[in-house]
C-alpha cells in the first residue's frame, strides 16, 4: 500500500481524517488544561504562603 | 476496608498517590492509543460494507463510552460526596465534568462526521443523537451550576444533586438504539456470545478502549490533585509539600 492509497481512504479522506484530528485536538485540550488546572493551583498556593510569610 | 476508605478520604495522601500513579497511567495509556490508532488506521482491513469510513468507529466508539463512563464516575462520586461529605469526592466530581464534556464533544462530532458520509446527514433528532446531545448540556449545566456559588460547599452539593438526577439520561442513551427505531446502529462488540466483527479490526478496538480509560485516569487524577490543593489551601501539608519543593 503506498501513501498516496493511505490519504486517500478509499474516498472517505474528508471524514476519516477530520474524525482523529478533531480526537487528537480535544486530547491535546484535555492534557494541558489538566496539568495547567494543577499547575495554577500549585501556584496559588505558593503565592498564598508567600503572602503569609510576609504579612507575619 | 475502613482505613482504606479513611485514607482515600484525606486529601494529602490522595495528593501524594495520584501524583505518583499518574505518570504510569498517562504513558500506558498513550502507548496503548498509539498501538490502537496504527492499527486501526493501517493494520485492520477495510469493512465490506462501509469501506476504509468504519476507521472512524476508532475514535468515535471508545469517546461515546468514555463519555457515559465519566459520567457514572462523576455522579457516583458527588453522591459520596453528598452522604459522607466526603470532600475529595468533590474533588473528583469536579474533575470529571470537563473530561466528559471533552469526550462527549469528539462523540458528537466523530459521529456527525460518520453520519454525513454513511446516513447522509450531519444531524438527525433520533433518540441516541439527542440523549448524547442532552449528555453534554449536563456537563455544561454541572459546571456552570458549579460556577455560580461562590461558597465551595453549596456548589459541591447544589451541582451533585444535578449529577444524581442527570444519571437517569445514561441508560437511556445506552439503549435508545434497542428501544426507538434509530438511525444509530446497535453495539457490535458487546454482543458477548459473538462478536460480530473480525479479530484484525477487534484488536485494535480494544486497544483504543483501555487505552482511553487509563488516559481518563492520568488526566482525572491531574485535575484531582489541583482541586485538592485549592480545597486545602492554607493546609500544613500544602506548606511541607511546597517547602520541599
Amino acid at each position: 500500500m503506498n501513501v498516496r492509497d493511505f490519504l486517500a481512504m478509499g474516498g472517505y479522506a474528508a471524514y476519516v481524517w477530520p474524525s482523529y484530528a478533531f480526537t487528537a485536538l480535544v486530547f491535546t485540550w484535555m492534557v494541558l488544561s489538566a496539568r495547567k488546572a494543577h499547575r495554577d493551583a500549585l501556584a496559588a498556593a505558593r503565592k498564598r504562603f508567600a503572602r503569609a510569610r510576609s504579612g507575619s | 476496608m475502613w482505613l482504606w476508605f479513611h485514607k482515600l478520604g484525606s486529601p494529602p495522601h490522595v495528593y501524594r498517590i495520584a501524583g505518583k500513579i499518574t505518570p504510569w497511567f498517562g504513558w500506558i495509556g498513550g502507548i496503548l492509543i498509539a498501538a490502537g490508532v496504527f492499527g486501526g488506521l493501517v493494520l485492520a482491513p477495510a469493512d465490506y460494507q462501509q469501506g476504509e469510513g468504519f476507521r472512524i468507529l476508532y475514535v468515535h466508539a471508545p469517546s461515546a463510552w468514555m463519555s457515559l463512563f465519566t459520567y457514572v464516575v462523576m455522579a457516583v462520586a458527588a453522591t459520596i460526596g453528598l452522604i459522607w461529605r466526603m470532600k475529595v469526592a468533590y474533588s473528583v466530581a469536579a474533575s470529571c465534568a470537563p473530561i466528559g464534556a471533552a469526550f462527549t464533544a469528539v462523540a458528537l462530532v466523530t459521529g456527525s462526521l460518520w453520519g454525513k458520509k454513511m446516513w447522509g446527514t450531519w444531524w438527525e433528532w433520533d433518540a441516541r443523537l439527542t440523549s448524547e446531545l442532552i449528555l453534554l448540556f449536563l456537563y455544561f449545566g454541572y459546571m456552570a451550576l458549579r460556577a455560580a456559588y461562590d461558597d465551595q460547599q453549596r456548589a459541591d452539593r447544589a451541582s451533585a444533586v444535578l449529577a444524581m438526577v442527570g444519571v437517569v439520561n445514561i441508560p437511556i442513551i445506552h439503549y435508545s438504539v434497542v428501544w426507538w427505531n434509530t438511525l444509530h446502529q446497535p453495539a457490535s462488540v458487546t454482543k458477548m456470545a459473538a462478536p460480530s466483527i473480525a479479530p484484525a479490526m477487534l484488536v485494535p478496538l480494544i486497544l483504543m478502549f483501555f487505552g482511553f480509560n487509563i488516559v481518563f485516569g492520568a488526566l482525572l487524577f491531574t485535575r484531582v490533585r489541583g482541586e485538592v490543593l485549592l480545597r486545602e489551601r492554607g493546609a500544613d501539608w500544602i506548606r511541607e509539600l511546597l517547602g520541599k519543593s
